[in-house]
């Protein structure tokens, strides 16, 4: 380890700062959610009486359920399929040689450039000519795959030696069973941290379906948060609330994968 | 059991030829080796004959059947690669048993076969184990076993030794013969080592830019080579090139005169390289047995002792000459040395084409 005692020091209440800086807004968005609505703008930490009531509505007299499956739906099958199709992808730029792959890769990778506040407008048009408007499948599928997926996925693979897929070859095995009993699994750190970049990315996503989405049973969690926000007045335990739970989904994501993931982004860190 | 034959095998990446037509007989349970300098080919052919890589020209055959268009898994052929090439994953047992499960093998049969491989490579108790807690010898043999539980007709190893230590080498080079000599399948061996082509193969394929240069067995090779090129890359320590002229049935030195009545059916003046090996240089009451004509003196240079021999660096006309000297007893630098070179043992060679005159 570099560095005396006075700079370790130093380094650890710097960390300290930063983690309190981090946590704080999250412990007051769950000590805001135990609060009663009058006492929401008082200005104190902690709640005098903490009670569960808010949760009891928000579950009971809003549509925050349906919500949260939305979210849940559209969050799981997006982060499969960015799982399957970018390492899919991402497996044929790095393994094999075909005419026009640099240009592909190049096209593929040009995609992360472009802002999604210049791409809702094409996606709206799509979705309006397909009748996807309104629909489950409407707020999903700018989400099925991702460059940035297909470029991680490819740095990977590029990693794994290709003798190993020449002796699966001799073994017997078809490329496809190549790519999923031999490569895939190879790259499992890889498959965890864009698991987690998927799922979080997609159970945040606010504009996309804000804009496609019109009928209240079919919000996301973060689009009917916000619907509780009104112009007059806004229900602040509330929102805190739905964000409280809202959070158990992505921490549940986090913690069973965190190990794989802490070991992807090194690595990832290390590529790049 | 199988033969393997090419026939005018070509390959070509975009422009760059890197087989350039090569025509091979190997027979049923013969032991091959492919040696040559780095870029030659030789990986290339092997994984021609693998099935890895296509054809650009010319037709491969095993066991009599033409294998061009055949995926890998129907050539019959099991092959080793130079970086052992284990799934990280999978155990010792699986590794070794995952190409039967491909080709949907019973279960029992997968158990006894990966067994049995166990039992001859010693690996029996390591068959629980992922290939990261194995050392690179034991990881090598498990390489072996995967190509031997498929019981195929052609081995094909790629520099299986190259990742290994030196004492190592020699002792995995021991088994890989031992193991040869026990299941009898034909074999093709990759290597730039000349001294793992000279101790393990039948025949030797000795491969130069894409282009075979030489085949034979390694004495042939070693005595007889075909061209300068065969001469230099065969036999450790290399063996020494003097240029020279040929004059009637005399090749000419700087302060020597050899006869050589083999070559004075060529008639006429050349130039020409002579060639002769550091063990067949003779030195103090040795030389004595050399005609006059072959003996020389010269001063040693750099003395390498290696216990039971020394190298010793001199010089004949400017050129460095190395001689191996058998014996305890070596020279120091500096020190005179009567020398003689074996007239029996001279190599002459072609000045500008290289290709060899006796």
């Amino acid at each position: 380890m570099k560095g005396g005692r006075p700079g370790r020091i130093l380094a650890f209440t710097l960390l300290l700062l930063g983690g309190v800086v981090m946590v704080t807004p999250l412990l007051f968005m769950l000590a805001t959610s135990l609060k009663t609505g009058d006492e929401v703008y008082a200005l104190t930490f902690l709640p005098r009486a903490p009670t569960l009531e808010n949760y009891v509505d928000i579950l009971t007299r809003s549509p925050f359920g349906r919500w949260f499956a939305v979210s849940f739906t559209v969050s799981t099958v997006s982060t499969l399929s960015v799982l399957f199709f970018d390492s899919l992808v991402g497996y044929t730029l790095a393994k094999f040689r075909f005419r026009g792959r640099g240009v592909v890769f190049v096209l593929i990778l040009s995609t992360l450039m472009i802002p999604t506040e210049m791409l809702v407008i094409p996606w709206y048009v799509m979705a309006k000519s397909m009748g996807w408007l309104d629909t489950l499948w409407g707020i999903m599928f700018p989400g099925l795959m991702s460059g940035f997926g297909v470029f991680l996925m490819r740095q990977f693979f590029l990693g794994v030696p290709d003798a190993l897929l020449d002796a699966a070859r001799i073994d017997g095995l078809g490329e496809f069973r190549i790519f999923w009993e031999v490569a895939l699994p190879l790259v499992a750190p890889a498959l965890s941290a864009l698991a987690i970049f998927a799922f979080l990315g997609n159970w945040t996503a606010f504009l996309w379906p804000l804009i496609v989405t019109t009928s209240p049973g079919l919000y996301t969690v973060p689009v009917g948060l916000a619907s509780l926000s009104g112009e007059f007045q806004t229900d602040w335990e509330m929102i805190m609330t739905g964000a409280s739970i809202a959070t158990i989904p992505t921490l549940l994501v986090f913690i069973v994968l965190q190990r794989n993931i802490i070991r992807g982004i090194m690595l990832t860190g290390l590529k790049g | 059991m199988a033969s393997v034959a090419l026939r005018g095998v070509r390959k070509d990446f975009g422009r760059t030829q890197v087989i350039k037509g090569v025509d091979l007989e190997i027979a049923d349970r013969e032991f091959v080796v492919f040696v040559g300098p780095s870029g030659c080919g030789k990986s290339t052919l092997l994984r021609l004959i693998a099935g890895l890589e296509d054809a650009s020209a010319g037709e491969i055959e095993i066991g009599g059947r033409v294998v061009n268009t055949m995926a890998p898994k129907d050539r019959n052929i099991a092959m080793v690669f130079q970086n052992y090439a284990l799934y990280p994953h999978m155990t010792v047992a699986r590794n070794m048993g995952f190409g039967l499960r491909a080709a949907r093998l019973p279960a029992a049969e997968i158990e006894r076969r990966v067994r049995a491989a166990a039992d001859m490579l010693g690996l029996a108790d390591l068959l629980d184990r992922r290939p990261g807690a194995l050392s690179g010898g034991q990881r090598q043999r498990v390489a072996m076993g995967r190509a031997i539980v498929r019981d195929p007709q052609v081995f094909l190893f790629d520099e299986p030794l190259s990742n290994l230590d030196a004492q190592l080498r020699t002792q995995v080079r021991t088994e890989i013969k031992k193991l040869h000599q026990q299941v009898r399948t034909t074999a093709i061996y990759v290597t730039h080592d000349q001294v793992e082509a000279m101790t393990l193969a039948d025949r030797i394929v000795l491969l130069r830019d894409g282009r075979v240069e030489q085949v034979g067995t390694p004495t042939a090779l070693f005595e007889r080579p075909v061209n300068r090129f065969v001469a230099g890359f065969i036999g450790s320590p290399a063996m020494n090139f003097i240029p020279a002229r040929l004059e009637g049935a005399e090749i000419v030195l700087p302060g020597m005169r050899l006869p050589c009545p083999a070559l004075a059916h060529r008639g006429g003046d050349g130039a020409v390289t002579l060639g002769i090996r550091p063990e067949d240089i003779w030195a103090g009451e040795d030389s004595l047995r050399a005609p006059v004509a072959c003996r020389f003196e010269a001063v040693a240079g750099v003395v390498e002792p290696m216990g039971s021999e020394a190298l010793v660096m001199t010089q004949v006309g400017g050129v460095d000459v190395q001689v191996r000297l058998i014996g305890r007893a070596h020279p120091r630098a500096g020190e005179r040395l009567r020398l003689a070179m074996d007239p029996a043992q001279i190599h002459v060679f072609d000045g500008a084409s290289g290709v060899s005159l006796r």
